[in-house]
């Protein structure tokens, strides 16, 4: 399941996130090949900032002394890296067996005219984010959407409009 | 261990080989040539692209053969049925995925891929498929990247990474969508790339080009207001008769003097001449350094990707680069200046060309600190590359011409001017002038033989009036980066230093022509050919040391002065500032 990791703590400034970056770093150089942590450092950046700033890869590759060429290969080579920010609300959908039989590519397609953005991108408001899910253990529910952590189930194009409608209608509170 | 011999068979004939190699390497030895893309004997095994592949009995598959050892008792084919087959769908598939514009493309006829494709027998495509596309980077005053033509060999990376110790590029994304670029797929222009163009040189397609300027000096020639001048670096005569078919190391400056006027030029110049001149400034400075303990090492500072790597890697060495300016913008601020005095020509009507060896050159000529009196000193830059495309595009008959001299007043040049193309020219040029200037006696034994050849750190020690001078010399900007750790742990260790950016000095540089089907990029045999035409060059000439050259001493006498004069200063010398470009890491990187 592919879902965002969040920082459930208090919001931590960029200075804040920085520094535990970088004390991380300082941890992993300790141990035997050091450069075998790049991943994991990646992860404990995308933990802290949801993203991994460019800004910061720039950092690690100073604190690492890996070339930013290299860093920015492993970063793209996996999906789970984002390179922008998320969306405030990311959306998943559903694109496993049970709710694509049950029209999970309509449902997409719906979210992608209305937003109009494609997978993995971010709207240019920044109240949403798209991606794709496999299976998200609620077939009896099929089609369905997880926006954040919540589970939308039983949709049709015109349901999941009305969805993107509330949580823009919350956000202009 | 490694000296051991074992017996293997290739295609059911048996042979006696080291162990300890590849088996690509057993058969090279053995008479067999097997095909290969990505391979690079200078640069890492990627086994990328499996065109190399073999059959190993006993192996369920085909084994690359530049990363698989050889064993005792082997028994391997090169060229099976079901093998040829295999490998030839390989090239296709490669080829599916690659623009058809073969005929429209920059290296039509010198393509790895197009020969490759060749001698596997494609004649017709079978898979037609979905076929990238992404837009060129074009933002590099050098270097064209395109990404459309690129086949994921990895070669460039590797070469900007192993043996220029840059790290510019690397490989984003993945599988159907996997592109080389910069990090964050920055614009070339905004990247750690000092614009060397070794990436153009190891490519075996057109997915890195110099940016060219050759209709834009086509345009211009046309020009009947504008007075052209032209000047030919001392690499681009020993290597352009490689674009005309013809072996490495022919020296063929006359038929390039010869070829520049019936292309419409009013001067053509020698850039040897203001490598004398360079000589005569950046000498006169190391003595003055010497004698006032003035920072020491002093660091060369012809080549330009040199320039721009040590300006993003090394900054704190600014004090040590020697502030004279490259022999190509020496003589281009000689020509808008003193020449154009002595024609009585408006300089903004002179157009400056300069053919180098060099993509690095034309990132050099468009530095705004290089102006001369508010004008670009150097106007265009054109690759030996270009020259030779030029030459056949104006229908000039290149190899049959008669040879022609260059042009009085800047283009009488010592043998000192000529080696400056190859690693270690520079020094050996230095040392016989500054060692006459420092001591008043001759130089009798001035072939400084520890300076030459192809070692990738050579020291030398020379001895003047008593003191000894320790010498270093780089080529290629990783081993540049070795003697400039040696010079930071330790300042007194050396007391001159010569970087030269490409791998064997300008010979190699950035904007050679490219490898012929019997060669591969940036061989050594085609490298130590050029050199040995310079060095037959110097041996050639009645003057071998650059203080001696009549037209240098006129041009102090009648303008400059004296080496390091006000005027000199002015024209002649330049100072840099430290770049930060996103992308540097401390210096002392690791390969991942």
């Amino acid at each position: 399941m592919a879902t965002q990791t969040q920082e459930l703590t208090a919001p931590l400034t960029d200075e804040q996130k920085l520094a535990q970056v970088r004390e991380f770093i300082a941890e992993v150089m300790t141990h035997e090949h050091p450069d075998s942590y790049l991943i994991a450092v990646l992860h404990r950046t995308q933990e802290l900032y949801g993203y991994l700033p460019t800004e910061v890869m720039d950092e690690i590759a100073q604190e690492m002394g890996i070339p930013t060429a290299h860093i920015w290969g492993v970063a793209t080579f996996y999906h789970y890296f984002n390179l922008a920010p998320p969306g405030k609300h990311v959306i998943s959908v559903c694109l496993g067996t049970a709710c694509y039989v049950r029209g999970a590519a309509q449902i997409l397609q719906t979210i992608k005219d209305e937003l109009k953005i494609d997978v993995g991108d971010v709207t240019e408001d920044g109240l949403f984010s798209l991606q794709p899910a496999r299976c998200l253990g609620a077939c009896g529910l099929a089609p369905v959407v997880m926006i954040d952590d919540k589970i939308h189930g039983e949709l049709t194009p015109k349901k999941v409009t009305q969805l993107i409608n509330q949580y823009r209608k919350q956000a202009n509170k | 261990m490694d000296n051991k011999k074992i017996t293997i068979t290739i295609n059911d004939q048996q042979y006696k080989v080291d162990a300890g190699q590849t088996i690509m390497q057993a058969a090279d030895q053995c008479g067999y040539r097997i095909p290969r893309l990505c391979y690079h004997p200078k640069l890492s095994i990627e086994g990328a692209c499996r065109v190399c592949i073999v059959q190993v009995a006993g192996m369920k598959n085909y084994v690359a053969s530049c990363a698989y050892p050889v064993a005792d008792g082997m028994k391997i084919d090169t060229n099976s049925r079901e093998l040829r087959q295999a490998r030839r769908d390989i090239v296709e598939l490669l080829l599916d995925n690659h623009p058809q514009d073969c005929h429209t493309c920059e290296r039509d006829g010198n393509c790895e891929l197009q020969r490759l494709a060749y001698s596997m027998g494609i004649r017709h495509r079978h898979f037609e498929g979905e076929r990238k596309h992404y837009d060129k980077d074009l933002s590099s005053a050098s270097v064209i990247r395109d990404p459309d033509k690129c086949i994921l060999c990895g070669r460039c990376v590797r070469m900007c990474s192993e043996i220029q110790g840059v790290h510019c590029l690397g490989q984003a994304h993945r599988g159907f969508n996997t592109v080389v670029m910069p990090a964050y797929n920055m614009p070339f222009a905004e990247t750690v790339c000092t614009t060397c163009g070794q990436c153009i040189n190891v490519c075996p397609t057109a997915s890195f080009v110099e940016k060219n300027h050759t209709q834009e000096l086509f345009e211009k020639l046309n020009d009947p207001d504008l007075i052209k001048v032209a000047q030919v670096a001392p690499s681009v005569r020993a290597a352009i008769g490689e674009s005309f078919g013809l072996p490495p190391g022919r020296n063929m400056e006359g038929q390039i003097a010869a070829t520049l006027r019936r292309m419409g030029f009013d001067y053509v110049f020698d850039t040897q001449f203001s490598a004398d001149l360079t000589i005569m400034e950046e000498g006169s400075e190391f003595l003055e350094r010497l004698q006032a303990k003035g920072p020491l090492p002093l660091i060369t500072s012809c080549s330009s990707a040199w320039m721009k790597y040590m300006e993003q890697f090394y900054p704190d060495l600014i004090e040590n680069i020697s502030t004279a300016k490259s022999p190509m913008s020496m003589a281009s601020a000689m020509i808008k200046t003193y020449f154009a005095h002595k024609i009585k020509a408006d300089p903004k009507k002179i157009l400056s060309v300069a053919f180098m060896c060099c993509t690095a050159k034309k990132y050099e000529a468009s530095r705004p600190e290089l102006d001369v009196n508010g004008m670009r000193a150097t106007d265009i830059v054109i690759t030996t590359r270009e020259l030779g495309w030029m030459t056949k595009s104006a229908g000039i008959d290149f190899i049959s011409i008669k040879p022609e001299k260059f042009d009085e007043p800047l283009g009488l040049s010592s043998g000192a001017g000529a080696i400056f193309g190859v690693t270690g020219g520079v020094m050996e040029a230095a040392i016989r002038t500054a060692y006459e200037l420092y001591t008043g006696e001759t130089l009798i034994d001035i072939e400084v033989n520890d300076l030459r050849g192809f070692k990738g750190v050579k020291e030398a020690k020379v001895v003047m009036d008593g003191q000894e001078l320790r010498l270093a010399v780089a080529h290629g900007l990783g081993n540049a980066h070795q003697v400039l750790e040696m010079v930071r742990e330790d300042r007194d260790r050396f007391h001159f230093v010569e970087v030269m950016g490409c791998p064997g000095g300008c010979i190699g540089g950035g904007g050679q022509p490219y490898a012929t089907a019997n060669s591969i990029p940036l061989d050594e045999e085609c490298l130590k050919a050029r050199a040995s035409a310079l060095y037959g060059l110097d041996r050639e000439k009645t003057i071998r040391r650059s203080h001696e050259n009549p037209d240098v001493q006129r041009l102090y006498r009648e303008f400059l002065g004296r080496p390091l004069s006000e005027k000199s200063h002015e024209l002649l010398h330049t100072h840099y500032k430290a770049k930060l470009p996103r992308g540097i890491v401390s210096p002392n990187l690791k390969v991942v």
